[in-house]
């Protein structure tokens, strides 16, 4: 039994760990084709049918290039740093929930690596984990450009991770729980947090575009004004981890928002469906509404990335300091009057 | 003192009100702007396979011009090359033979006739230089290549097929 249960979960985590890899890999093929159709181009189409193995053709590409480690560079730190980046990012995706509980062989099996009860703070300390990867790289390159960078991607990350666990402050005073399943679990059907909680939505939002480095707040690899950023020093396969993590970062941050605010696995009808279908089906059908979650916000990612441009970095911090923070405090006295009204009434 | 012209314009700066502060519909304004430019025909000419379609004076590859009888019109008068800013055609002459009628025009022909593409400007003064009407810039884009020695063209590639070859 004991051993069972070990290898069903790690089954699962490697499923799922292959899924996030895939995922992360076609985003890159996705980003660009999404970039070339909102600038009515066609992107990549050479490497297979409609570019399909364009990010095979990238990864061998990664590998056979030379690798390079500046003399003047902390070897050690040097590696650590895209190893970590990478590590942070893959390791986030453990506590979500994919889907309500599956009958598969007669079995019951959760459709979650994990469910810990304190779910969204170990969400925020694999975030906060994930400058370290940044700054680290960023520190041993020995480069000015890249140390800007890295300082840059360290004081964003701190700022933005603030107005972050503010609204998610308001977001637990509604569900009464960390635990991620819980959270999905009570969101049945169409009782979404996104209704409840828009501003707090919004504001979160706007710090995952922050906490991923996506455009518009890319400054730490803002390319006219330092090179590569944080990674100019780097090469090879190690550029190509921090590449990586980021849409890795993405496809979690994803994932996260729709199971916060958008009902992760749930959807209107979904009782109907389940019985229907039967408990085999309807979780799985449920994980594929998930995904389909993920892949809408992944596109949102990418269509504001080729609509707006970069914050200059006193905008950045403006838009951190003042004005996310007292709107996320204010949307924590909101909530919490609101909810003090319902309960007293 | 007097304008120039009445079509200076006093720009006014305005503060900005509420909803242009907070910046979100601006924002949406433009997303919607690059959604829609999703179903627009997409301007990408597709090169290899199709190619876009040349102007009039278009000026591509040289071509070394026969006659009517399918004679090679070139006499190496070296006009072409003297005339060339960028120094990228030389040839040798030689004296035609007995029984080379057929091939060339006149008594005197390029043996040796090279463009250097890679040093070629496309200006098309060869064209203009030549009494002959030997050399016509009407090719195609010169193809790319590894090798800088082979850019330099030789007769194979540049005197025009025969239209009458005895194939």
């Amino acid at each position: 039994m004991e051993i069972a249960f070990v290898l069903e979960k790690f089954v699962f985590i490697t499923v799922i760990f292959a899924l996030s890899l895939v995922v992360a890999m076609y985003s890159t093929l996705a980003e660009r084709k999404i970039a070339a159709f909102l600038q009515d181009r066609v992107g990549p189409n050479r490497a297979g049918p409609g570019g399909m193995f364009q990010p095979l053709a990238d990864g061998v590409k990664m590998f056979l290039k030379e690798e390079i480690i500046p003399t003047q560079s902390n070897k050690f730190l040097f590696i650590a740093g895209p190893s970590l980046a990478i590590l942070t990012a893959c390791i986030g995706s453990a506590v979500i929930p994919w889907g309500q509980d599956v009958v598969l062989f007669g079995k019951t099996i959760a459709l979650q690596a994990t469910d810990i009860n304190v779910g969204i703070l170990y969400i925020f300390g694999v975030v906060s984990l994930g400058v370290y990867g940044v700054m680290i790289g960023g520190w041993a390159s020995n480069n000015k450009f890249s140390l800007m960078g890295a300082i840059r991607a360290a004081s964003q990350n701190i700022s933005y991770e603030i107005p972050m666990g503010l609204s998610i402050i308001a977001l637990l005073l509604l569900t009464n729980s960390l635990s991620l399943k819980d959270i999905a679990e009570q969101q049945h059907g169409f009782n979404w947090n996104v209704f409840y909680q828009p501003l707090g939505f919004l504001i979160f939002l706007i710090c995952s575009f922050a906490e991923t480095n996506r455009t518009p707040f890319d400054l730490p690899e803002c390319e006219t004004e330092l090179v590569g950023g944080y990674h100019t020093e780097y090469s090879s396969m190690k550029l190509g981890f921090y590449l990586f993590a980021e849409y890795i970062n993405m496809f979690v941050s994803s994932a996260v928002m729709a199971t916060l605010y958008f009902g992760g696995y749930n959807y209107p009808g979904m009782d109907f469906v389940n019985s229907l279908i039967g408990p085999t089906w309807g979780p799985l059908f449920g994980m594929g509404v998930l995904f389909l979650k993920i892949f809408a916000f992944i596109f949102f990612f990418m269509w504001v990335r080729w609509t707006i441009p970069r914050f200059r970095y006193d905008q950045l911090m403006n838009l951190g300091w003042k004005v996310l923070i007292p709107l996320a405090i204010a949307n924590i006295v909101l909530t919490g009057v609101v909810i003090a009204l319902v309960n007293k009434f | 003192m007097e304008a120039l012209s009445n079509r200076k314009k006093v720009l006014e700066q305005k503060p900005m009100n509420f909803w242009e502060r907070i910046y979100l519909p601006a924002i949406f304004q433009g997303m919607a702007i690059t959604f829609r430019h999703m179903f627009k025909k997409k301007e990408t000419i597709y090169y290899p396979e199709v190619q876009r379609e040349f102007s009039e004076n278009w000026r591509g590859m040289h071509s070394l011009k026969r006659d009517e009888d399918g004679r090679e019109r070139c006499t190496a008068c070296g006009l072409c090359a003297l005339s060339c800013p960028a120094e990228a055609i030389t040839m040798v002459a030689a004296e035609r033979k007995k029984g080379e009628e057929a091939l060339y025009r006149e008594e005197k022909y390029a043996a040796v006739y090279e463009i250097n593409m890679l040093r070629c400007i496309f200006c098309g003064l060869c064209e203009e230089a030549c009494p002959k009407e030997a050399i016509y810039l009407d090719g195609p884009i010169v193809p790319s290549d590894y090798l800088r020695k082979d850019f330099i063209y030789g007769k194979d590639k540049l005197v025009e097929q025969p239209f009458n070859s005895k194939a």
